[in-house]
């Protein structure tokens, strides 16, 4: 049993959290508590401390909304937060679709689906193709063209203030994760995944592989749900640079020899490869 | 090499294209989805919003209004609402305004698209200043119209005797009763909607409607003679105001209608 809550110990700590976020969001509406109020798009902690969505807010300003001073400040401190531990730390500890997106790979493995991988593959650029056209559309409509569609928006404004059709939208990415691409919405299309990637590129907490400790057993490629940033595997030891990284620990969790770990990794290192 | 036939700059374009064309459908549908998104003006939305096209732009949808609202009126659009997604919004038949005097909804929002100073008078919080709507009577169905005493609204009016007012008036059919008529005064209403909530009429009688919608416009070219104030825009008003000078009218209206022998002349000449 402990070997089993220790080998998983990164997915229940995600878990923890993305509930307990969820939780504290919906308790501010449904009963008012008031330790973090709002939702992802905004909120406030403790009454003070304002958070906001840069990519969001980019996409006001494209549509050509005056940005309030609140709103910028909120911004700062998820540029800093995400600056330091990694943009799409978001991703693997906070969003709710990240929850959808790991089950359906769950049981695309169980159900061997996976090896029909090849019929259609997306690029992983997608994501980047995807913020270019959704700050046009904002310019061109007046409007913040991708939160208006976003299943992340959908999905936690539907926890905490109810869903309407909203859930069709996460049925969606779910049966597209489980049947067509592995990690399809999440790693391929995404754009907020894709700024907080851009965020993040040069965050200080990063997971580090040490190529000595590698047994080649490939376990990390197949939890990885950004493959392309393990390229150094079992080749060089170096801190896992790639900009997709999550910070989900399956590849800690994955390796039979503690291959990664978690560590600081200063700026110049990273710099120098 | 020949630039158009190097392979590599070829299929680099190519992708480029395929792209281009894989994403034109999603970039329709999206955009069908975006404007018509911004096309429904029928909404109410909380005291202190500004016009309803800043309104879906400035929102960042963060439901802390609708959070703040302690009689759970304010509701946040999901998808299926045919209102912008994620903005707060209220429908007064199943739950109207209650006009908090502190405002928690519009002091809570972060990107000032519910705007204080829109419910401000003399930089102070009142929020009996806000325009949300404005309420209309359809006198067919309104029950205190057809002779019964109803008065439903007006008991619900927060601001009774001034956003609606009873106007009495002789029933001729049995010539002994009174109608007791509602009327809405446009400058008083603050658009809560109390009196919709309270219509006992199978579909409400008297309706909440956004400004833009309910409200007229006389424009600037009517000069309310009888008003000091409106009567000098004629001399230094706004430019779209101009009393160009002909032969006719170089004297006053007033001495050329006195002027009787001006006018035959004046005719004349013409």
């Amino acid at each position: 049993m402990n070997n089993f809550l220790y080998r998983h110990r990164f997915l229940i700590g995600r878990r923890f959290t993305q509930i307990f976020v969820m939780v504290l969001y919906f308790g501010a509406n449904a009963y008012g508590w008031s330790i973090v109020k709002g939702d992802l798009s905004s909120s406030v902690i403790f009454g003070f401390i304002p958070l906001s969505d840069p990519y969001v807010v980019l996409q006001m300003f494209f549509g050509g909304a005056l940005i309030s001073v609140d709103i910028l400040l909120g911004v700062l401190v998820i540029l800093f937060v995400y600056g330091i531990i990694g943009g799409r730390f978001f991703c693997s500890w906070v969003c709710p679709v990240n929850i959808i997106t790991e089950t359906a790979t769950y049981f695309r493995k169980k159900l061997g689906l996976q090896k029909k991988e090849k019929a259609l593959t997306f690029s992983r650029n997608i994501r980047y193709w995807v913020i270019g056209i959704s700050l046009i559309l904002s310019f061109i409509f007046s409007i913040a063209a991708f939160d208006m569609i976003s299943p992340i928006g959908i999905a936690h404004r539907g926890i905490i203030y109810g869903f309407g059709f909203g859930w069709t939208f996460l049925v969606a990415i779910f049966l597209f994760d489980l049947l067509s691409q592995k990690y399809g919405w999440c790693g391929h299309i995404c754009p907020l995944g894709g700024f907080n990637s851009i965020i993040g590129k040069y965050s200080l907490v990063k997971v580090v592989h040490d190529s000595d400790k590698c047994l080649y057993s490939m376990a990390c490629f197949d939890v990885c749900p950004e493959v392309q940033i393990l390229d150094m595997v079992g080749m060089r030891s170096k801190a896992i640079t790639g900009s997709g990284c999550i910070k989900c620990g399956q590849c800690i969790e994955s390796c039979i020899n503690d291959a990664f770990h978690v560590s600081v990794v200063s700026l110049a290192k990273q710099l120098k490869g | 090499m020949d630039k158009l036939s190097n392979p590599k700059r070829r299929s680099f374009l190519q992708n480029i294209l395929q792209g281009i064309g894989y994403s034109a459908f999603g970039v329709i549908a999206w955009s069908a989805y975006l404007s018509q998104s911004q096309a429904n003006n029928l909404i109410l939305r909380p005291p202190g919003a500004i016009n309803e096209k800043d309104f879906v732009l400035k929102c960042i949808r963060c439901g802390m209004c609708v959070a703040a609202c302690p009689f759970d009126v304010l509701k946040l659009a999901t998808i299926s609402d045919e209102i912008s997604i994620g903005t707060p919004y209220f429908e007064p038949r199943k739950e109207a305004c209650h006009l908090c005097p502190d405002a928690p909804c519009t002091s809570t929002c972060p990107t000032d698209t519910l705007d204080l100073n829109l419910i401000s008078k003399d930089s102070k919080l009142d929020i009996n200043s806000a325009r949300m709507g404005l309420a209309t009577i359809n006198t067919k169905t309104c029950l205190a119209y057809l002779g019964l005493q109803c008065t439903m609204c007006i008991r619900a009016c927060p601001l009774a005797d001034t956003a609606i007012v009873l106007k009495n008036e002789r029933n001729p059919r049995t010539d002994m009763h009174a109608f007791l008529k509602p009327v809405v005064d446009p400058d008083y209403c603050t658009g809560c909607g109390m009196c919709e909530h309270a219509c006992p009429t199978k579909v409400a009688s008297i309706k909440v409607l956004p400004l833009a919608i309910s409200q007229g416009d006389r424009g600037s070219y009517y000069v309310v003679g009888w008003k000091k104030e409106d009567e000098q825009r004629l001399e230094h008003g706004p430019a779209e105001i101009k009393v160009e000078r002909t032969k006719r009218n170089e004297k006053s209206a007033l001495d050329n209608v006195n002027d009787v022998d001006g006018i035959l002349k004046g005719l004349y000449d013409e």
